[in-house]
């Protein structure tokens, strides 16, 4: 199994990086290197063997029931690159078609 | 006092606590020590000169009032850049981060202060915690301290050089596959990666989230154990975190070890270990055999399949964590875009390096509609395999002695521009991060070319304690852990 160009580029826009031709070219053989270590994995007898998501395993524990201060809105906005303080957002590009 | 950045952690905390060295004189010794020698190493990102010397009269002032300020009065600490400290960028090595000022600390770092620990500053990995030598950090180089040509192991390399050029006593890290005991190797420290959920991850940037552990860098197995006891112990912001309080380790990691079982798994010593390295475990093993220990043979079968599985189970967690990063709410972004994925494309574009974007493609594809069974769960049912392999061993022996890396220290470029090859690195410490174990790496020697070697201890989960023990029974007769960097 190895990945095509094209195919990468695929990948890329399911992963949201809009990947440079050059950036292709040099990552598909990289990528390749990868995959051909994957294929190891198919020589394992994996019948029958549960999967494993985390070495210990993790129990959803409900903590008490108190409230406690969340981080002041000021201070979350503070940190965005694009931020509208009057209506206290974060400035995305537009999303629905429309005047602007 | 002659010269305090000689002093450990230990040493440090006693005098601090016992009133014969202020914690202003400390901060101000390993502040001149880093301005003179880190220009050459390049352990530190940030160093935060000012809010040390106040969180060092602080610790003063306590003492002055007759106050204990705590386990690590007066300690300094270096963080890894990946753990959040407010007010103070956290960069993860990457541009994408580029003006984030978290508005909140990692449990660790509230625990490292609360304990009168005085922190210097932040220091360099590989972008997002993702690679082996540093050489993946947007944001500077960072150099063996044993041999500038070198790099110093990753992705924690810079706490770890900053611990073996004595820029600090302490230093954490974070390890997903190695990432504290490979560097930890490769410059003469010792570094411990403690058991799944022994450690809080809130704080922690994301990485590979079940897989990702915080831990310690240190010259001494006495300052291993203080800093663990603060770092250990439940915390409910991380539903990960074991429910289990903090051990006593500064006592139970003393004794000797007559009677003690070590393994010696075969598979770890396969091609690709060069000999000297293969030497200096053997010559271990013969020390631990003087001192009392009973050494076996022992095989776990499934650990040829640790890289594959591995390099599908991390990057698909990753691919997922670093979905965050689109240019909305924290970090950078593109300028000029169309669209909401407009935007999110080429933010991540610009953002992240050629590694981590190799991990999310091959994380993506390997999570993709067709493909999740062939990659993903087969190789979450391989890691319940490598698991196993753990479990049978530890019916046998107390620990495994292994190679903590294949050879020592290479050079800087040397293997930069081949993935494989630097993934390789790491081959003998992926599989404590897929089984959850504890491992420590331990200084063993010396190359012929004057580069430190590693050597792995790894043992059952929750065995810090063990580990420690036999780390110091060996140190206590060898002293490798003394020796330092000529700067």
């Amino acid at each position: 199994m190895a990945l095509s160009p094209d195919e990468v580029r695929k990948v890329g826009s399911l992963a949201r990086l809009a990947l440079t031709d050059d950036e292709v070219e040099h990552l598909t053989p990289q990528l390749n290197d990868l995959l051909a270590q994957f294929e190891r994995l198919q020589a394992v007898d994996t019948t029958g063997v549960p999967a494993m998501s985390h070495a210990v395993p993790v129990v959803a524990f409900l903590r008490e029931d108190v409230v406690v201060p969340s981080l002041p809105k000021a201070v979350v906005l503070a940190m965005g690159p694009e931020v509208d303080e009057l209506l206290g957002g974060f400035v995305v590009p537009q999303v629905l078609a429309g005047d602007a | 006092m002659s010269d305090i950045t000689t002093l450990s952690a230990t040493e440090i905390a006693a005098a601090v606590r016992g009133g014969t060295l202020s914690a202003a004189a400390v901060t101000d010794a390993f502040l001149a020590r880093i301005a003179a020698v880190d220009p050459q190493v390049g352990a530190f990102l940030t160093v935060t000169a000012d809010a040390a010397r106040n969180a060092a009269a602080a610790v003063d002032a306590k003492i002055a009032a007759g106050i204990d300020p705590g386990k690590l009065a007066g300690v300094p600490v270096a963080i890894k850049d990946n753990l959040c400290t407010r007010g103070v960028a956290t960069t993860c090595a990457s541009k994408i981060l580029d003006g984030f000022i978290p508005p909140y600390d990692a449990t660790v770092i509230t625990r490292l202060q609360d304990a009168g620990a005085v922190i210097l500053g932040k220091t360099n990995l590989d972008e997002f915690a993702m690679g082996s030598s540093c050489e993946n950090s947007a944001l500077g180089v960072t150099r063996n301290p044993w041999d500038f040509s070198k790099v110093p192991g990753g992705s924690s390399g810079g706490s770890a050089a900053a611990v073996a050029a004595r820029l600090v006593p302490i230093s954490l890290g974070s390890d997903t596959g190695g990432s504290i005991r490979q560097p930890a190797a490769f410059c003469g420290t010792i570094g411990l990666k403690p058991t799944y959920g022994r450690v809080s991850r809130f704080g922690l940037v994301a990485f590979a989230s079940s897989l990702d552990q915080v831990g310690p860098f240190a010259n001494t197995v006495d300052d291993i154990a203080l800093v663990m006891e603060v770092l250990s112990g439940h915390d409910p912001k991380d539903s990960t975190s074991l429910p289990i309080d903090a051990p006593e380790l500064q006592e139970s990691s003393r004794g000797d070890l007559k009677g003690l079982r070590v393994g010696i798994p075969d598979e770890y010593f396969a091609d690709g270990i060069s000999e000297p390295v293969r030497a200096a475990v053997m010559q271990v093993v013969d020390t631990l055999v003087e001192l009392g220990a009973v050494v076996s043979h022992v095989s776990m079968p499934h650990t040829e399949y640790t890289l594959p599985a591995y390099y599908i189970v991390a990057p698909a967690e990753a691919s997922s964590n670093l979905a965050r990063y689109d240019g909305v709410r924290y970090g950078n972004r593109a300028p000029k875009t169309l669209s909401h994925e407009d935007l999110a494309e080429k933010t991540r574009e610009q953002g992240f390096g050629p590694e981590v974007k190799r991990r999310i493609l091959i994380g993506t594809y390997a999570l993709s509609a067709g493909y999740y069974d062939a990659f993903y769960h087969k190789a979450m049912q391989v890691r319940t395999l490598i698991q196993q392999d753990f479990v049978k061993a530890f019916e046998h022996v107390d620990v495994l002695i292994t190679p903590t890396t294949p050879t020592t220290a290479f050079g800087i470029g040397e293997k930069s521009d081949d993935p494989l090859a630097m993934k390789l690195s790491d081959i003998c410490t992926l599989s404590a991060n897929l089984a959850g174990v504890p491992g420590i790496s331990i200084p063993a020697g010396f190359d012929a070319a004057g580069l430190p070697f590693g050597v792995q201890l790894l043992g059952p989960a929750l065995s810090e304690a063990l580990l420690l023990k036999v780390s110091r029974a060996y140190l206590d007769t060898t002293h490798w852990n003394e020796q330092a960097p000529a700067l």
